[in-house]
Order: C-alpha cells, then structure tokens, then sequence
C-alpha cells in the first residue's frame, strides 16, 4: 500500500501551487481556479487521514464532503460577483479593479 | 454535562431556529408582497430579532451540548448571540431609510442580514472544526452578498470582489489547517482534540500543531480583521453599503473572536503550543498599524475602518489574558466579551452619524463633516461622545471593557501590551480629534440643517444611551460574561 506520507506530500505540493496562484494570477477567475486547488489540497489530506487514521469514524470523510459543497457555492457566488464586475468595466483583472486604495 | 436527543435539542437551539424562519419569512413576504408593502419588511425583520432575544433568554446560564459534542449552548454562546442579534436589529433599523433611491430589491437584504446573523450565533457555540468551517463560511459568503448589494455601484461590486478573493484564499488556509490538525489527532472534536494534544504536550507533533495553529489563525485573523489579514479591510468597508459596514465592523468580528475563543480555549488550553505568544504579537502588530494606518485617512469609513482593526489588537490582549479570572467581573475573557459588547454600541453609533451625513451630503469625506455642529449640534455632540467612547475615556462604554483587559494583562505581568496598548489609545485621539475639529471648529460648507429620519434617531437615540449609560444598564451582560469563563 502506498504510505500515508505520499497522500500527504501531494496534498501539500498541491496547497502551495494553489497559494502561488492565488498570489500571482491577475485574473480574478484564474485565482478562483488556484483557491479550488488548495481546497482539493484540503480534500486530499482528509480522505487520505479518514482511510489512514479510523475508517469506521466518518469525520474526515464527511468534512471531505462539506468542503466541496460549500466550494460550490462560494464559486457560484464569486463568478456572480465577477459577471456583475464585468458588466460594469469590462474586465475582471484585478490589477484594473483599483478605485479604492490607500 | 448530559447529552440531549435530537428533539430535546430544539429547545436550546430556538435562537437559531427562530432566526431561520425570519429569514425565510422575510424572503417569502418579499415575493408575496410585492412593491406595495414591502416597507413592513424590516418591521418583521425586528420582530423576528425580538423572538430570538425572547428565546435567548430562556438559554440565561445554562450549559447544554447537542448533536454529539457539534454544538454547545452556554453563558459565553449566549452572550455572542445576544451581540449577533443587538447588532443585526440597530443595523436593520440604520438601512431602512439607507436604500432610498440606491437600491430597489431591499427585502433581499433584510433576509441576508437575518442569515449572517444566524451564522454568527451558529459560530459561538460550534465545537466541532466541521461545524466551525461551515457557520464560518455561511457568514462569509452571505458578507460577499451583502458587500456588493449595490449591484449598479462600482465601489460596491469592487469591494465585493476585494472580500470575496480574500475571503476564499483565507478560508482555505484555514482549512487546510484544519486538516493537519485531524490528521494529528483522528477527530474534528475540539474536546477531543485537547484531549490527544494534551497527552502529545511538546512531543514530537509539536511543530505540526504549530503550524496548523498559524493557519487556522489565518482564517480568523481574517475574519476579525488582525493585521497582517486585514488588508480587505479598509477596502470592503468603504465600498459596502454603510450600513453592512457597520455590521461587518461590530457582529462579523464579534463571530470571528467567538471562534477564536472557542478554539484556543477548548482545543489548546494545556499550552501545548505556545499560541499565546503568537496572539500577542498579532495584537501588538494590529494596534500599531490600525492606529498609525487610520491617521492617513480621508474617508471616514476607511478610518473607521482602520480604527476598528485597531480595536481588534486590544481585544486579542484579553485573550492573551485568559488565564486571569480574578475579580467579580471576571478576567481576560470576559473582558473580551464585554469589550465586544460596548464596543457594538459605540461603533453603530459612530455609523449611525456616519449615515445620516452621508443621508445630507451624499458624501463620506472626512472634509465634509466641516461645521457639523452648526448644521446640527445634537448629531457632533453624538459623534463627540462615540469617539470619546472608542479612545476608551471613562465613563463611556469601551472604557470598560478596556479596564477589564489592561487590568487583566496588569495582573499577569504583561506589562510591555498594556503599555503599547495605551499609548495606541493616545495616538487614536489625534485622527478622532482630526474629525472633532472638522466638526466643532471649521465653518460648513452649507448652511442647511441636517436632519436624523425617525429610524435613524431611535438607532442614534440607543447607541448613545447605551454608550453613555453602558456600567448601569449593562449589569445582566456584566454577569453573563463572569460566567463565561468557558
């Protein structure tokens, strides 16, 4: 069996591609896109300490679960923001999105 | 502790259940009314909130865990609930006449603002990671909404924009946090979790559980505005419609400091990492930059946005406390709580102002508050007050709650907070007397009078007597935080 570090290893190559990306993209859907990775991370680590720790406790397994199903909804909230930002500038790159700073 | 069946749980789960059916009651009038009486809806909405507090109070002391250790009812959960639905029904009543003319479908936001505040009240009594993330999240993509409620206005959708990217990248390095710490311990129970921690104390996991601590902090540090996550901050509270402004600043970081008591104190009590050290430096860093970052400011929301990161860094001192439980009032934690408390109504109030000028001027500008006293010498003197209140000069409300945490961080020798922590307090005076002078002392730019609607002048008519009066009507909630020593 392939061992628990492995699972872990991925999971966290996978969290920091995902904060690259959340720092370093400019559109404000590709950074959507990296925060999906770093919750696929978190998945990854759960499923992976669920089937490794206590098979019979379903905790991480159903976290599992509630993270990829508020995933969807905050992503449906956020592209609703971005279709609502678009309409009004034609853009969603965040480096044009500047009226307020300071 | 007993544990209750699922049925026997709706009772000390009422609050919540009442706040639901408001917040679908309001949705379903909204579509059912139409445009002719949809004016009745924050009616219903504070009349929804009046329930929650009736069903909170039958909740006065008890301790209750429901659902398997998921959630608990007790002193400090109440408290927070008290807060979450104070704050939502001044906040209903400084929108009612907000919207006039900036947006059309208002019964949505009434809604919303019932959701958020369930979310918070869900947060206060989680102990169970799952259970967190999701009240957490449940507050945070109803606040995405609600800062960009103003669908045709351009700050508001930016600011909505700026929250909701901040917003996601933060929760997901929370919950990536939380990952590392079930993978540690095998349960999301926070009980359960000090229990396997405590026996690992300076083992071989430490710095994992280092680790997954800072991320975690990095959820809530977010949540609470706590430098170095606050930089939405200034940003979402300028761009969102005042009013949710004003409940972001109060109820939304009153949940974050619930889950960041409930955390450290539930699942890292024994030390087993040193968290302590880590809020005081938080604390530290946002009261410094809150306070140097609010004198640069023109807008008045910014500053006060700024101001109230600020306030955040004084109330993690009552955490750092937390070991300090001397004193009828109780110690750090309670100081939290009431600091929490006063500040609610201090700040509301200092919005409340904020919205009636901008009602008249349609601006937030700081150089259009010239010659407020002339142009209405109740509404400066008000604003006197709140700002004096937010320095934490006695005998107002946050003087208080900054008595109780300073005395506390006094008492176990952590002299160097509470130095840094009042000299922050000095430096605030200068931006709040930098407003005060625009008020008292420069000509108006107009000479017409400002007038407070009839809701706007009950909400300013409560802060300030609560800010004002806050040791003799505040004695009940004095007494439900020396209880929640959790």
């Amino acid at each position: 069996m392939i061992p628990l570090s492995w699972y872990v290893l991925v999971s966290a190559a996978l969290f920091c591609i995902g904060l690259f990306g959340v720092l370093a993209r400019r559109n404000a859907v590709a950074i959507l896109m990296a925060v999906e990775l770093m919750l696929n991370a978190v998945n990854v680590n759960l499923v992976a300490f669920w089937r490794y720790g206590e098979p019979q406790a379903m905790a991480g397994q159903v976290f599992a679960l509630i993270v990829f199903t508020v995933a969807a909804a905050e992503a449906a909230v956020g592209l609703a923001l971005f279709i609502a930002i678009y309409r009004s500038r034609d853009t969603v790159a965040v480096e044009e999105i500047d009226l307020m700073k300071g | 502790m007993a544990e209750l069946t699922v049925l026997q749980a709706l009772g000390p789960l009422s609050p919540q259940l009442v706040l639901l059916l408001a917040a679908l009651l309001v949705l379903g009038l909204d579509l059912a009314w139409g445009e002719k009486r949809r004016g009745w809806l924050p009616s219903v909405a504070l009349l929804g909130l009046a329930g929650t507090i009736v069903a909170t109070m039958s909740l006065w002391g008890r301790r209750e865990v429901l659902f398997g250790g998921v959630f608990v009812v007790d002193p400090s959960a109440v408290f927070f609930q008290v807060i979450a639905v104070l704050a939502t029904a001044l906040v209903i009543l400084m929108s009612i006449d907000y919207f006039e003319g900036r947006a059309t479908y208002t019964g949505e936001f009434y809604s919303l603002l019932l959701v958020a505040s369930l979310a918070i009240t869900l947060m206060a009594g989680s102990t169970d990671l799952i259970m967190v993330y999701l009240s957490i999240e449940l507050l945070s993509i109803v606040s995405y909404v609600l800062t960009g409620f103003m669908r045709e206005d351009r700050r508001s959708n930016e600011a909505a924009l700026k929250y909701f990217l901040y917003g996601a990248a933060a929760s997901a390095t929370m919950l990536y946090g939380m990952s590392l710490l079930y993978g540690i311990t095998g349960s999301t129970n926070l009980e359960e979790m000090a229990a396997v921690l405590g026996a690992d104390a300076g083992g071989s996991m430490s710095w994992v559980v280092l680790a997954a601590v800072m991320l975690l902090l990095v959820g809530f540090g977010f949540k609470v505005s706590a430098v170095p996550f606050h930089q939405w901050a200034p940003d979402v509270y300028e761009g969102a419609p005042t009013p949710f402004t004003a409940f972001l600043s109060v109820a939304s970081k009153a949940g974050g400091f619930a889950v960041l008591l409930r955390f450290f104190l539930t699942a890292l009590p024994d030390l087993s990492v040193n968290w302590v050290g880590l809020i005081a430096a938080l604390s530290v860093m946002t009261m410094t930059v809150g306070n140097l970052m609010a004198i640069f400011q023109k807008n008045i929301k910014r500053m006060l946005a700024y101001s109230s990161i600020a306030q955040a860094g004084y109330i993690l001192i009552g955490l750092v406390c937390w070991r300090h439980t001397l004193g009828a009032y109780g110690g750090g934690i309670s100081g939290v709580l009431l600091y929490l408390l006063a500040y609610l109504f201090t700040n509301l109030g200092a919005f409340t102002v904020v919205i009636i000028v901008e009602r008249a001027t349609g601006s937030n500008e700081i150089a259009d508050y010239a010659g407020l006293m002339r142009r209405n010498p109740w509404l400066a003197a008000a604003l006197f007050v709140f700002f004096l209140s937010l320095v934490g000069i006695p005998p107002t409300a946050v003087f208080v709650g900054k008595l109780l945490i300073f005395s506390s961080a006094i008492r176990l020798g952590y002299y160097g907070l509470a130095i840094i922590g009042v000299v922050n307090g000095v430096i605030s005076m200068y931006y709040y007397y930098g407003v005060m002078r625009q008020a008292f002392f420069l000509p108006p730019k107009e000479d017409t009078p400002i007038v407070a609607s009839p809701p706007l002048a009950v909400a300013l008519g409560v802060t300030l007597v609560m800010t004002l009066g806050f040791l003799v009507f505040a004695q009940p909630f004095i007494q439900l935080a020396s209880w929640s020593t959790l």
